[in-house]
């Protein structure tokens, strides 16, 4: 029986993993991720989730954990934040690079120093290159719904690829609203039970994560990007399975909210979606031709998609609630390149907020749209990036 | 290579595909005249690259490294490093 439940993002993973049925967890607290797993354990504990749920002494230990439980043939769930996903970075490359097929939600929050426990996606935008699919939610259905099709999606054949599924901390994760909450046997059949390719097995032996030498190394890199290139159309299919399904479409790899006949288009990845859709509505409103741009999957990054949305815009922004320093914000960088092939590429503005749990504000995103007007027809992209609210 | 690799780095048992023996400078020759076949070399090969039978003991030049471990531990004298050509 579907039921609807008043749930803040961190409960709504926490209720995902109940449908899931993992048979090992590992996991150590860090806020704000912390009442995933003490929701989760407190259902373990009721056997209402019939796992091995192992208390490790750090988050190294909790992926390797993972990571063993894995070899022996486990579906297996962990979760995490900011600096515990930092200590994890070692065993995230192993993970992806054993084609390990695990979910791990990570709630997105700053990396010290400053020390904060507030939120921005420096966290997972800094573990970019390690091979695992990168997921942006922007509310707690769509945490819930992303959760289930993140197992099938790294558990297909043809993917074997660990995916983060990524909510911001305290804006979802602490945050209730209603989640909607489909019938155990309906997500039976959308997530049958795991069936693990490469696992411990004593009558036919087999070496795990052996010692590759430069013979041999760079075809399983090749492998892996061939994995996440079979991804790309996979999450776009499984949005669409999904929505047959259970009737909600939180988007593939992306989500396009009134963009096709925009002039300017704004990109977000996370839950800043929902005020910048909103502001993009009060302007629409006003007869001004706006749209907003959600990147769902920032690995796979669909540039395709993107040239496709934003070609003919007369002016993009991009927000990034990260930094590559040195540089600019990490989205801004992909999606320039995306365009790279464009007859005409639009200028576009790289918008820095919402850094270490600063709210943006539904003025400053209209405020984002009228420097997007300012910006048509400049050459290039003048003075690019734009820290919002800057004290 | 000479075997298809699977697209994640694990392996059945037994596998050959990453061999040790091209690491190598100094070959162990053995004489079989002086192995009174007491296995030592089998045990302390560090590589288990030494593989024996009823018979003799031989080396299995895929893995063996080169170490020259076996020589030293012989206590017949019975094995020389001898430099690859």
């Amino acid at each position: 029986m579907r039921e609807r439940k008043f749930l803040s993002g961190n409960h709504a993973v926490a209720y995902a993993v109940k449908y899931i049925q993992p048979e090992v967890i590992a996991a150590y607290p860090i806020t704000p991720q912390s009442s995933i797993v003490e929701k989760i354990s407190q259902f373990v504990a009721n056997r209402e989730v019939d796992a091995d749920f192992i208390r490790v002494e750090s988050e190294h230990a909790a992926l390797s954990a993972c990571y063993g439980a894995a070899c022996a043939g486990c579906r297996v769930f962990t979760a995490t934040s900011s600096q515990g996903l930092a200590y994890m970075a070692e065993m995230l490359p192993y993970v992806s690079g054993s084609r390990f097929p695990m979910v791990m939600p990570v709630v997105n929050r700053s990396m010290a120093a400053p020390w904060t426990i507030w939120g921005d996606q420096q966290d997972a935008i800094s573990q970019r290159d390690t091979g695992w699919i990168q997921l942006f939610v922007e509310n707690a259905q769509e945490a819930f719904d992303t959760c289930l099709q993140a197992y099938r999606l790294a558990e297909d054949p043809a993917v074997l690829t660990p995916v983060m599924v990524n909510l911001d901390g305290f804006v979802l994760s602490h945050t209730e609203e209603l989640v909607d909450l489909p019938a155990p046997e309906e997500v039976q059949a959308f997530l049958p039970p795991y069936q693990a390719k490469y696992a411990v097995d004593f009558t036919n032996p087999t070496t795990f994560c052996f010692g590759a030498t430069p013979e041999v190394f760079a075809e399983y890199k090749y492998h892996q990007q061939a994995a996440m290139e079979a991804a790309r159309q996979k999450i776009t299919d499984l949005a669409v399975e999904f929505e047959q399904l259970f009737g909600r479409n939180h988007g593939g790899l992306i989500k396009e909210y009134s963009c096709e006949d925009a002039d300017y288009i704004l990109v977000t990845l996370g839950s800043f979606t929902g005020t910048a859709r909103t502001a993009a509505q009060k302007l629409r409103a006003m007869g001004k031709k706006v749209g907003v741009l959600k990147v769902r999957s920032f690995r796979p990054f669909p540039a395709h998609e993107v040239a496709r949305v934003l070609a003919n815009t007369k002016a993009f922004g991009v927000l990034d609630r990260n930094y590559s320093y040195g540089n600019e914000g990490a989205l801004f960088t992909e999606i320039k390149a995306s365009l790279y092939d464009c007859a005409v590429r639009p200028p576009g503005l790289n918008f820095i907020g919402g850094l270490g749990g600063r709210d943006i504000r539904l003025d400053e995103f209209e405020a984002m749209f009228t420097k997007l007007e300012q910006a048509a027809g400049e050459p290039g992209t003048v003075k690019a990036v734009n820290f919002i609210g800057l004290r | 290579m000479t075997v298809a690799l699977p697209s994640a780095p694990h392996l059945p048992n037994p596998n050959r595909p990453i061999t040790t023996g091209s690491w190598r400078t100094f070959r162990p020759v053995l004489d079989h005249e002086k192995c009174n076949l007491c296995l030592l070399c089998w045990v302390y090969c560090a590589d288990g690259a030494m593989k024996r039978s009823e018979e003799a003991v031989m080396v299995d030049l895929e893995f063996c490294k080169g170490c020259g471990i076996c020589a030293k531990e012989c206590h017949k004298d019975a094995i020389d490093m001898v430099e690859e050509g």
